[in-house]
């Protein structure tokens, strides 16, 4: 089972994308490159916000080039806006069970489970503006939970906040992938994050490159990694 | 080109843009059938159609060239009464016009505080009927609105240009030529035709103020065609004279449109720097006051003929009253339905869709109510009586004339919802309503509030189609100002027309309020 780009392409606002991709399930594929390179492109042509001009999209054997975003086996992060100003927690998280907000007593509990196991308990009542950067960004993999789709696209997520609290709540990230079996696409600017994944990939001048094993990749980067490095 | 995936169904959109596509044809249809596609114009009519341009054009000039100095002082100088002042300047808009005559004719009128100050000394008094009359009123509606836009210009200059003006010491002069000037050479051809397109449309203050050989607008001209002479086939033809004058004033005030920095316009204010003399601060005061004074005194003269008035009523403004305040309440659901179904599809993109959108609110703006007034009546009257059919009719013309007033409102913060949180509520399959509750109607409540407000205060105020279509036995309350104007109950006027004013405004307060809440 995997996560298949076969030879996508797509011009948008003047950009254009070209990428073949493969993605092992339950592997963590960090994407790295300049800003403008095309890794926010990349994700939102798997997220379903963009339809390609070329080439199919699929997982698992089905093709979800035509699907939309709600129909895809994917949930994603975004670098902001992630939560409704205006609804609580619970109620940010319990639309990634159902557009009506109408939950049944299971569905109600479910919601309640994923807030305590990114550690929201008891601030389920509360709305974004009275949670920390790092509450709202544990409110988002709550919803991430919920919605149990088995691929998790990630657009540099957390970038506002400190290193340390970063870390944190990638580690969070990464232990909700492991107990889930999630295939992950973190797009991210820091080498460290990148380095923790199981492969990365270059993404330039909106063509993506060939996904290397992170061990190897930073060890003796390729001419165009090294480059971006500054090795 | 790619196309953003598409969460959003443009089924309602579809469905209200066929509506009044149907509504708008069906009347032109109507028109253009009655008036046999030959056009017979008279010497009245061509006297007709001289006068509306010429004060058309004349009102919008002496809008400009007022509000150039007072929008100059607004953007240079802070001082405490400037929010109040510039409140102020919204007040024409939610006014009834009926209402605003009624205070110009109380102020510079042959009777009024002008003439009687100049009978001291022995001159003679002003006429405020004809030519003059009508450009000041249309000055006093205008004036607001052509130094609002203006001040959106000095906004969206880039607060560098201030910047550097300051560091390199420009001189009132340099500020000028290098700044004011460029920044105006933008702004004023779209204002001008802007203004030029609502004073060629503005039936009630030619209907008071207008009228006889010399002064009657093309308006006027087929109200008197319809009402006195009974000629549906002049009233048509006339209506499609006033309608290529619109549509040429709508496309050029579309074409010449300024292209300003919105975002700018909408952030802080931009500090233009002042004169550092004292010669120009008591310019800027003065402008700003003789402004403020232009706005104001009509309105205190309304009040004060108005509480005198208030013992000459009768009961019979009380059906008048609850007529208005049904017209109203009815046309206000249906501009905010029929704007909410048009905006459905709109999505994070700047799609192309929207610039039409846009067309067609000035095109919206260039049919006078009293060609659509007159379409209506003639598609309506082989079937039913278009008279008893006023009041409905009255209400459906106001909420599309409403229109683009309301959708300029709504449209800015769907598009920042949708910029924001689209690419969320696609993930999370929120279609349909789900997509208003959740993600738009929550971000709207002050904008649909304060559009509602002016839907309301419009509509409340209209003195157009009601007055083609009307059973004079049954008027709305500007209307049956407007009879107590005609048979001389100067007093009772004044107070329908003080009841009025503080209906229009208590609707809008109210309904902008609950938005706010």
């Amino acid at each position: 089972m995997s996560l298949v780009l076969d030879q996508v392409q797509l011009d948008f606002d003047g950009f254009h994308l070209r990428a073949d991709l493969k993605v092992k399930k339950g592997e963590v594929l960090a994407v790295i490159g300049p800003s403008g390179g095309g890794k926010s492109t990349l994700l939102s042509v798997i997220g379903g916000f963009l339809m390609p001009d070329h080439g199919r999209i699929g997982w698992d054997g089905a093709d979800l080039t035509a699907l939309p975003a709600s129909a895809r086996p994917v949930s994603m992060v975004f670098q902001e806006h992630n939560l409704f100003p205006h609804l609580t927690a619970f109620q940010n998280v319990a639309l990634g069970v159902a557009p009506s907000m109408r939950l049944n007593q299971e569905e109600h509990a479910a919601v309640m489970a994923a807030l305590e196991q990114v550690g929201l308990e008891g601030l389920d009542a509360r709305k974004p503006a009275e949670l920390s950067g790092g509450q709202r960004g544990r409110v988002a993999i709550a919803r991430v939970l919920v919605m149990a789709r088995p691929v998790l696209l990630l657009d540099e997520p957390f970038a506002a906040l400190g290193p340390a609290l970063r870390q944190e709540m990638l580690g969070l990230v990464r232990e909700v992938a492991r107990d889930r079996d999630l295939t992950v696409l973190l797009v991210t600017h820091q080498p460290d994050d990148a380095r923790r994944a199981d492969r990365v990939v270059l993404v330039e001048n909106g063509t993506v490159g060939t996904p290397q094993d992170c061990a190897e990749a930073f060890a003796n980067p390729e001419p165009a990694l090294a480059a971006y490095l500054g090795k | 080109m790619a196309n953003r995936a598409f969460a959003v169904s443009p089924v309602p959109a579809l469905l209200a843009g066929l509506l009044l596509a149907t509504l708008g044809l069906g009347a032109l249809w109507a028109v253009w059938a009655r008036a046999d596609g030959t056009l017979s114009l008279n010497t009245a009519d061509w006297s007709a159609i001289r006068f509306t341009v010429m004060q058309a054009a004349l009102s919008a000039l002496v809008s400009l060239v007022a509000a150039i100095p007072v929008a100059r002082a607004l953007a240079r100088r802070q001082f405490g009464l400037r929010r109040v002042l510039v409140l102020l300047m919204g007040a024409p808009f939610v006014m009834p016009v009926i209402v605003a005559v009624l205070g110009f004719v109380a102020v510079f009128g042959r009777a009024g505080w002008i003439s009687e100050g100049l009978g001291l000394f022995g001159l003679p008094p002003v006429s405020i009927y004809g030519l003059h009359g009508v450009v000041l009123a249309h000055v006093f509606f205008n004036l607001p609105l052509a130094t609002r836009l203006i001040l959106q210009g000095w906004q969206a200059v880039p607060p560098e240009q201030m910047r550097l003006a300051e560091s390199l010491r420009f001189q009132p002069r340099d500020m000028r030529r290098l700044i004011e000037r460029p920044m105006l050479g933008q702004v004023l051809p779209g204002a001008f035709f802007l203004i030029f397109l609502i004073c060629t449309t503005s039936f009630a203050v030619a209907l008071v103020l207008g009228g006889g050989p010399r002064a009657t607008t093309v308006e006027l001209a087929i109200y008197q065609a319809f009402r006195f002479e009974f000629d549906l086939g002049h009233a048509a033809g006339l209506a499609l004279v006033q309608l290529a004058i619109g549509v040429a004033a709508a496309v050029a005030a579309f074409v010449t449109r300024p292209r300003l920095d919105a975002s700018a316009a909408l952030g802080t204010q931009v500090v233009v720097p002042a004169p550092k003399g004292r010669q120009s601060a008591v310019f800027d005061a003065v402008c700003i006051a003789v402004a403020a004074g232009f706005l104001i005194l009509p309105l205190l003269a309304v009040a004060a003929a108005g509480v005198m008035g208030l013992a000459d009523l009768t009961s019979s403004i009380f059906p008048a009253i609850a007529r208005s305040l049904a017209v109203a309440a009815v046309s206000v659901v249906l501009s905010l339905s029929l704007a909410l179904a048009l905006l459905h599809p709109v999505g994070r993109a700047r799609a192309r869709g929207e610039a039409w959108v846009e067309g067609a609110g000035f095109l919206v703006l260039s049919i006078s109510p009293l060609v659509v007034g007159t379409g209506l009546f003639l598609m309506i009257n082989p079937v039913a009586d278009p008279v008893a059919l006023a009041l409905p009719i009255t209400a459906v013309v106001n909420a599309v004339l409403a229109l683009p007033f309301v959708m300029q409102i709504l449209l800015p913060p769907i598009r920042q919802a949708e910029a924001e949180f689209g690419p969320l509520a696609d993930q999370l399959g929120l279609t349909g309503w789900a997509r208003w509750r959740w993600l738009r109607l929550p971000r709207l409540e002050r904008p649909l509030g304060f559009a509602a407000g002016l839907a309301g205060a419009l509509s409340l105020g209209d003195l157009g189609v009601i007055a083609l279509f009307a059973d004079p036995a049954r008027p709305t309350l500007p209307l049956y100002v407007y009879q107590l104007m005609g048979s001389y109950r100067t007093d009772a006027a004044a107070g329908a027309a003080l009841v009025l004013l503080v209906l229009s405004l208590a609707i809008f307060g109210l309904l902008d309020r609950r938005g706010r809440a």
